[in-house]
């Protein structure tokens, strides 16, 4: 449904289209062809590509999936730590200033230490997931002391996270040798994930790490006791304050854990593909985060699927913007549309007329006071 | 007898000693202990009011001295005002001005600073917040959380630039805005009222599906059609008789395009209909009680309906600032973030009308301090300075002055039989 209505809009605003429009044949006819196009070229930019196949094997046509499973990888992560903090009960807007702190511990200790191959991977994934954990965890303090209202501080805390990444990279320590703009040196070579399918493709290990990351919360939430914890506050704060859970240690420790989990994106990014530090290299992915989570239902299985189509959607709108000229920011429209019917299931109820379902409620967070 | 305080009294307490920790560590730095070598000069005449005053001339380190005294004399009376239980607003607010102005003394030690400027300049950048923060202000006094003023604005920026850029009038770009802002509101009101979907998510996917489409049109239309599509005119400055001769408040209040004109009609609007009419006293109530409201006979939902689209054309007014009341072209995202720290203001100014005022002010003056001191060429790194909005938000939700509450029945959706 939000890809028909997607359709329309880029109908509507393809001039060629509009010029048609005094027979209304031909309007439909270009209408149609525009919007097919476009699709086409989504599909040619997230999955395959036959076009990349000439003087190459045939396997050089999968760059696209390629390219869309290194834009899923962050995506899965930032988008496990929004669904973390829902399944507790908390809104966490914040995971784009933790993905910025994840990236800049990954790089500092990426470009900064020369250790062995293997370690040095670990410890520079640690100190992002580390950098992140804190700062994420500020907020759950602030949250559980004070009662002050998650979004506000993670909206601030974004803020401020945007704003001290380019002061770091301004810094002498960050600065690369011989450069002036704000890019950091590359990591290491010790410090980078391994690439899977050769230097042609960007795929790397960093896959794994989010899989083993979906694995973890899955395994956190159904089977130990904390995360019996995390989802008795998230259903009802007060039966399980009542029921003696310290409700400020979840706020506290599940903001930890989702800051880990969005630096550790911020980290994947920096050592499995961008490999410098720059000002824009969280580019959305801790806003995506929040439509992944809400796609994927807050499950971390559901996450992993909505972040694969997310990521399909923006390796493929980068392709349709270059070779059909639909601007790339139609993406943000999808995105938007999906998570509005998803929210509304009374809305879609509505649309089509069905009588009430046995559906699970919807996600909520709490108002200002909650 | 230890004396037992109350949460909202620690706080206070933490405030009170904050301020006067500032206050002192202000007197210290900037007065003794790294005092400025040269002096400070402020300017106040801008274009060609009367001059009554030019400028002024003092040697840093000794206005550092009096400003940050001014902050320790303040603080003393807020910690007297604290033992004796009265209200600590107004001395902490004078501490902050000494401070403030202590600070901006001591950096700008052998340099100007176009005083005048950096006031009009802070009404200016503070025009848009406030506008913001009112939308803000009436959905969330009538219990609707509205992440969406973001939305609001870019949207109707962009109506306001594109409709004034075809007709060639400014004010078919003002007519068109505050439609723009309703609209947005209109998906905020429906989704919100009509099919209780979370306010916070749903404002927030509000938000990213306006940055979506402005962006999208702005590339698909306003670029490659630039001269059809985005040249909308401004607003001239409209001069008051005789006001606007004044030194200071002339350049300030006086002499401003009709957009700035309106923000105080409608602040002044607001803060008297919300207080003193039936239909403010019907909005307060469904904010904060709405099952009581609907005992005496108030339709909640009704209400919270119709105030949404108010604030939508509150809001869209102030994105036709971006467009026809400033600049005249639309940018791609424009507003930058200026809904989220709209949203700020209000929360910062206690959801009252005149608190959301002075706190987009203070935060348009802190955005314009610090493009001033990037301009005069100052140590401190301007990214510092650009975080200040969002501490001072933090400071203000965690309570570390006051307490700050939202209105009881904000973000829950009401449904007759108490279902929820």
């Amino acid at each position: 449904m939000a890809f028909t209505l997607t359709g329309l809009i880029i109908a509507i605003s393809d001039a060629k289209v509009l010029a048609k429009f005094s027979s209304p044949l031909e309007f439909f006819k270009s209408a149609l062809a525009t919007v097919g196009n476009a699709y086409l070229a989504l599909f040619q930019g997230s999955v395959y590509d036959v076009n990349l196949t000439k003087g190459h094997t045939f396997i050089h046509g999968f760059y696209p999936l390629s390219e869309t499973i290194v834009t899923a990888t962050p995506l899965i992560l930032t988008g496990l730590s929004v669904a973390l903090a829902f399944k507790s009960g908390l809104f966490n807007i914040g995971a784009q200033g933790q993905f910025i702190f994840g990236a800049i511990g990954a790089s500092y200790v990426g470009f900064h230490f020369h250790l062995p191959v293997g370690i040095h991977i670990l410890v520079a994934a640690l100190a992002g997931a580390l950098f992140a954990a804190i700062w994420g965890g500020i907020v759950g303090l602030l949250k559980a002391r004070t009662g002050a209202h998650e979004v506000i501080l993670t909206i601030m805390m974004n803020y401020i996270a945007s704003y001290f990444i380019l002061w770091v990279l301004k810094t002498q320590s960050f600065l690369r040798p011989g450069r002036i703009d704000p890019i950091a040196p590359e990591v290491n070579q010790s410090a980078r994930l391994p690439l899977l399918a050769g230097a042609n493709f960007r795929l790397n290990f960093g896959i794994f790490i989010a899989l083993a990351a979906a694995v973890f919360v899955w395994w956190l939430l159904t089977k130990t006791t904390i995360g019996f914890k995390f989802r008795a506050v998230g259903a009802n704060g007060q039966a399980a304050k009542t029921a003696g859970i310290s409700v400020p240690f979840v706020i506290t420790s599940t903001m930890m854990i989702c800051g880990a989990l969005a630096g550790l994106g911020g980290a994947v990014q920096v050592l499995g593909s961008e490999y410098a530090l720059n000002a824009d290299i969280a580019g959305s992915f801790g806003f995506d985060a929040i439509t992944v989570a809400l796609l994927g239902r807050a499950q971390p299985l559901g996450t992993v699927f909505a972040a694969l189509l997310f990521g399909a959607l923006h390796a493929g709108g980068r392709t349709m913007q270059s070779s059909t000229g639909v601007p790339l920011d139609i993406v943000l429209v999808t995105q938007a549309l999906i998570v509005l019917f998803i929210a509304a299931p009374a809305f879609v109820r509505y649309l089509f007329r069905i009588k009430k379902m046995n559906t699970s409620a919807s996600l909520t967070s709490k108002g200002w006071n909650g | 007898m230890k004396k037992v305080r109350s949460n909202i009294e620690k706080r206070r307490l933490s405030g009170v000693t904050a301020i006067s920790l500032m206050s002192s560590l202000s007197l210290l730095y900037f007065g003794f202990i790294s005092p400025g070598k040269d002096k400070t000069t402020f300017g106040f005449v801008l274009n060609n009011e009367w001059v009554i005053i030019k400028e002024w001339v003092i040697a840093s380190a000794t206005g550092a001295k009096i400003f940050s005294l001014i902050a320790v004399v303040a603080s003393i009376i807020a910690v007297l005002a604290f033992r004796a239980n009265r209200k600590i607003v107004i001395p902490a607010a004078i501490a902050t001005f000494g401070i403030l102005m202590s600070f901006i003394t001591w950096v700008a030690s052998g340099k100007f600073i176009p005083f005048t400027g950096l006031l009009q300049g802070a009404l200016l950048l503070a025009v848009p917040l406030i506008f913001g923060s009112m939308s803000g202000l009436i959905c969330e006094r009538s219990g609707v959380i509205n992440i969406a003023i973001e939305g609001q604005l870019l949207a109707s920026a962009f109506v306001s630039g594109v409709v004034a850029s075809l007709t060639h009038k400014t004010i078919w770009g003002l007519i068109a805005a505050p439609i723009a802002g309703a609209a947005i509101s209109f998906l905020l009101a429906t989704f919100a009222i009509k099919f209780s979907v979370d306010q916070v998510i749903l404002g927030f996917v509000l938000n990213v599906l306006v940055i979506g489409l402005t962006d999208f049109l702005y590339k698909k239309l306003l670029v490659p059609y630039q001269s059809t599509w985005n040249t909308a005119p401004t607003f001239g400055h409209i001069e008051l008789p005789i006001l606007a001769k004044i030194t200071v408040i002339e350049p300030i209040f006086f002499s401003q395009s009709i957009v700035v004109y309106l923000m105080f009609a409608i602040v002044a609007t607001i803060t008297f209909a919300l207080f003193k009419t039936k239909w403010g006293l019907r909005t307060r109530a469904i904010g904060e009680h709405p099952t009581a409201a609907d005992t005496v006979g108030i339709d909640v939902n009704k209400l919270r309906f119709k105030n949404v689209m108010i604030a939508g054309l509150i809001a869209g007014v102030g994105g036709a600032y971006y467009t026809v009341g400033s600049v005249g072209a639309f940018g791609k995202e424009m507003t930058a973030g200026a809904g989220f720290i709209a949203l700020a203001a209000l929360i910062f100014g206690k959801w009252s009308p005149i608190g959301a005022v002075f706190a987009a002010l203070l935060f348009g003056f802190a955005d314009n301090l610090q493009s001033t001191l990037t301009i005069i060429g100052v140590s401190i790194p301007s990214e510092f300075m650009l975080m200040v909005p969002y501490i001072a938000t933090i400071i203000a939700v965690t309570g570390l002055v006051g307490r700050v509450r939202a209105p009881a029945a904000d973000g829950v959706p009401y449904l007759r039989g108490g279902a929820h």
